[in-house]
């Protein structure tokens, strides 16, 4: 394992860790790597957004796919820094099935100086069977650091908004 | 719709629950209220509140918007919406108000802006498409 996958693996546990409101619908690390992350949210009845079918609110899956293409972009940069959501686009392919824990993969195809592009898919097991697909751009919000010396707490907590 | 069923549309929704969202009626426009809490932070450092509750707020704050004008049918779905984040959300409470942009038969083009200190300087906003209920 690189000294850069190794740091991201730091990097990911901590950055959902340390975010209360991710820690509060009980979002989970699953897996990263160079510019991708993987995020998990299990099924939540304080999360429910329509009382009649017990889905999921869509701002949960909002919230999972946020957080998911902001990690894949603090990821995909070779620097370690902030990163705050400048736009996101997220289209609802069909309920999220009740009781099913919901993945969101997200994928960071493209960085600039200062600018993250990020597309992200949200299922509940099939990958080809979306529940939510998302199209992010972020921006980085502080300075940035060797990713491979970078004291991962410390970065992290330095401008990220989102 | 009285203000009574509004929070009585807004406490049905455990999401908006979990967020700790509030309603307010000023005159006859429909406010809905984020108040501040800890849970709803992404950084604490900075601190800020995370982008993906600002968002479900305006999702929250579109779909009531367009439920209190039907209040008998169940809530609408989001089809597709765009989100802009544009400055960060203090940790002090924060409000939205939902404009029903187009309504046609099947969907609802909605537009919401959320703001803290001043109307004029929003944090975010939101362009989307939701899907009516269907009257049976």
């Amino acid at each position: 394992m690189s000294a850069l996958i190794e740091r991201l693996w730091e990097l990911g546990p901590t950055m959902v860790g340390s975010t209360p409101h991710a820690n509060e619908i009980g979002m989970k690390f699953v897996a990263i790597d160079k510019g991708r992350a993987t995020l998990s949210l299990p099924y939540n009845t304080a999360l429910i957004g329509d009382p009649r079918s017990r889905v999921i609110a869509g701002g949960a899956v909002t919230t999972l796919l946020d957080q998911a293409c902001g990690l894949a972009a603090m990821a995909g940069f070779d620097k370690l820094g902030p990163v705050a959501t400048m736009s996101l686009r997220i289209d609802y392919q069909r309920a999220a099935t009740p009781g099913e824990t919901i993945i969101a993969e997200a994928d960071c195809y493209k960085t600039t100086r200062n600018i993250a592009f990020i597309r992200a898919v949200a299922h509940d097991g099939d990958p080809d069977d979306p529940v939510a697909t998302a199209q992010a751009v972020f921006m980085v919000t502080g300075p940035q650091v060797d990713i491979t010396a970078a004291d991962i707490s410390n970065a992290i907590t330095k401008g990220n908004a989102s | 719709m009285m203000k009574r069923k509004i929070d009585d549309l807004i406490a049905s929704i455990p999401y908006a629950k979990t967020l700790g969202i509030e309603a307010r009626l000023m005159g006859d426009d429909l406010l809905l209220v984020l108040p501040y809490l800890p849970t709803n932070i992404g950084n604490p450092a900075i601190p800020a509140l995370h982008g993906g509750a600002v968002g479900g707020f305006m999702e929250v704050c579109a779909m009531a918007e367009i439920r209190r004008h039907n209040p008998d049918l169940p809530f609408a779905k989001p089809v597709g919406v765009n989100i802009d984040y544009l400055r960060r959300g203090k940790p002090i409470e924060t409000f939205a108000r939902a404009e029903i942009v187009k309504k046609g038969r099947r969907v609802a083009n909605v537009r919401v802006r959320a703001w803290q200190e001043s109307f004029d300087k929003p944090i975010a906003a939101l362009s989307g498409h939701f899907l009516l209920p269907v009257d049976k």
